[in-house]
């Protein structure tokens, strides 16, 4: 009988016509970007040259970074000068993606890098060549072999007031801040030690010998590689963040269960 | 008892008004009955009931389970490797079986009440709280009859003297626990005085600064434009934990920062307090006294993380943000013979927190 089929005859739309409609949609256009980026990615990695030299560093600093730092490394109104400032500090700027700095504000923002690991090298070496400064460092300083509980003292002396004692970072005064250190590389730590970027003092190797700086990037990333003992850190930001979750889900599971108790049961 | 030859006493009404009141009330608001009972949907349907009551022993089941899985979780999970993640296993696992188990038998026992147990209300009454005038009358009589067979209200001296007595005697008790204060000591002539104590610590002139915790000695060109070291005095550094190392290290730890001549605003008489630009300040908050070492190093601020007081060290660290009072004190330093830096001489103010003597 006609109420029994489920035969559209009348030629009414199911309800899940426009649904489907749009999920085609949506898996076309997306298939095509992916696609499409992937064609695009392919192509540049071939067409990258191999081996930049100091010329290409050059010229790629002239077109990126001298609008502000000068044509001649010698500053500008809008950009300090970078004599001195070496190839870690170039390298460790770029690098992070906090150069080119895309708008002014209390702190660089760390970003996605915007060159490739060889045009960085390029950029570093010229900035080296025109006005030596700091270097990259040995090998065996980065390699996290060094004494993780003599650098955790070390990074709780020098460190751990602005990037927290479990390196989760930390708030500093008007919109600045000390980022955390959970994925950040040995380089990256070593160079930012050293040359002191924006408001973080400067630990040069008096201050801090290579083999103090091995043992703080050995700590380091200890911490990276170890889970936290007791379980969900929850940032490991201390008494704020594990009395937020207490307060909220512990008080609150603990006031539902007192509700439940004394309710009427039904 | 002298409620038992009374048996309506407890539907007497405990309070009578005495006649003169302005307002007699003749049909006063009677207090609230019980609600009608409200049969459960365990008692009307028996299979709710019977789910009920599977659900209750399902339970407790579960409790026994957990707490074998607790025990089993103990031997599974051994913290023995020296890896973190093993710590981390075993918490969690024996704690989970605890937790559960102890959590089953509360729900199970709180369920079972609710949902199965009798939900009769009874009515249990209850005496007035008042006490009948005889019972009241023979009370006081008591007292009074205990008052003139001792004695206590007209014997005057020997009830004085029995206070001041009593009270002499605890007097003892206060000193004694006064003497165990620290005293001055030949080795510490300044234990016993607290105001001494926070006046002094242990820089004086010609103290070496040496870094913290090491205990190695800087040289005024280690110390680089922008750079922030954490300093202690030479002497600390030696001293072990049962002689007062972090008692003295509370109060001596200093930060030294560089930064250039022109940028120091000084006074004329605190000029040679600084050395070419090298600044040592102590590391104590005058607020509360947590160290204040985020060393801002374009803004030349320090921020104490507790309260966020902040200090401008190119303005003799003077506060200008946050709770603190008073500016940071400053440590005189110069340079020895050798180039390392040592203090001109001890702080000439007492570090950290206010105290009632401080001034």
């Amino acid at each position: 009988m006609a109420r029994e089929t489920k035969r559209r005859s009348n030629g009414r739309r199911s309800p899940w016509a426009a649904a489907a409609l749009i999920g085609i949609g949506l898996l076309i256009t997306g298939g095509a970007y992916a696609g499409a980026s992937a064609a695009m990615a392919a192509g540049t990695d071939t067409a990258v040259a191999s081996g930049l030299t100091v010329d290409d560093g050059k010229k790629l600093f002239q077109a990126n970074c001298a609008t502000c730092h000068g044509l001649n490394l010698e500053g500008s109104t809008t950009g300090p000068s970078l004599y001195g400032v070496g190839e870690l500090a170039v390298e460790f700027q770029v690098s992070t993606g906090r150069m080119p700095l895309q708008a002014t504000a209390p702190q660089a923002p760390q970003k996605p890098a915007q060159f490739t690991e060889e045009q960085i090298l390029a950029m570093a070496a010229y900035v080296q060549s025109q006005a030596p400064g700091p270097t990259f460092p040995s090998e065996q300083t980065l390699d996290g072999e060094g004494d993780v509980a003599r650098g955790a003292e070390l990074f709780r002396v020098n460190c751990a007031m602005c990037h927290n004692v479990a390196a989760a970072g930390g708030a500093l005064t008007e919109g600045k801040y000390a980022p955390a250190l959970g994925t950040t590389s040995a380089l990256h730590m070593y160079g930012a030690m050293v040359t002191g970027p924006q408001n973080m003092p400067v630990f040069n190797d008096l201050t801090l010998t290579t083999e103090d700086k091995r043992d703080i990037i050995s700590a380091l990333l200890f911490l990276q590689q170890n889970e936290s003992p007791g379980g969900f850190s929850l940032g490991s930001l201390g008494p704020v963040s594990e009395g937020l979750f207490i307060w909220i889900f512990g008080i609150g599971g603990l006031i539902a269960i007192t509700v439940w108790i004394t309710a009427k049961s039904n | 008892m002298a409620h038992e030859d009374d048996p309506l006493e407890h539907e007497r009404a405990s309070w009578n008004p005495s006649p003169g009141l302005a307002v007699a009330v003749s049909d006063p608001v009677e207090p609230p009955a019980l609600p009608p009972h409200r049969e459960r949907v365990t008692d009307k349907d028996p299979v709710a009931m019977k789910h009920a009551v599977r659900t209750v022993y399902t339970l407790f089941y579960l409790s026994v389970a957990a707490s074998i899985w607790a025990i089993a979780a103990y031997m599974l999970f051994p913290i023995e490797s020296g890896a973190i993640v093993d710590i981390r296993n075993n918490n969690m696992f024996v704690g989970l079986g605890i937790g559960l188990a102890l959590l089953a038998i509360g729900i199970a026992a709180i369920h079972w009440s609710k949902a199965i147990m009798s939900d009769k209300e009874h009515i249990e009454p209850r005496h007035a709280t008042r006490g009948r005038d005889t019972t009241r009358a023979a009370a006081v009589q008591a007292f009074s009859d205990a008052n003139d067979d001792s004695g206590f209200g007209r014997r005057v001296v020997i009830r004085n003297s029995m206070i001041a007595a009593v009270v002499a005697s605890l007097a003892p008790a206060v000193v004694l626990f006064r003497g165990l204060a620290p005293e001055n000591t030949p080795a510490n002539p300044i234990a016993g005085d607290p105001v001494a104590l926070l006046e002094e610590t242990m820089w004086t002139a010609g103290m070496r600064l040496v870094h913290d915790p090491e205990g190695t000695p800087i040289r005024a060109a280690d110390v680089t434009l922008g750079s922030a070291v954490h300093v202690i005095p030479e002497s600390l550094a030696e001293l072990g934990h049962a002689e007062g190392y972090l008692e003295q290290k509370a109060k001596a730890i200093v930060l030294v920062m560089r930064l250039l001549p022109e940028d120091l605003i000084e006074s004329p008489e605190k000029a040679d307090w600084s050395y070419e630009g090298i600044v040592a300040y102590s590391k104590v908050c005058t607020h509360v006294g947590c160290p204040v070492a985020l060393y801002e190093q374009q803004t030349h601020h320090l921020l104490c993380p507790c309260h966020q007081s902040q200090f401008d060290v190119t303005d003799a660290a003077k506060v200008i943000f946050g709770p603190a009072a008073r500016p940071l004190p400053q440590l005189p330093i110069t340079i020895d013979d050798e180039g390392y830096l040592i203090a001109r001489s001890g702080f000439t103010e007492p570090v950290g927190p206010s105290f009632w003597e401080r001034h």
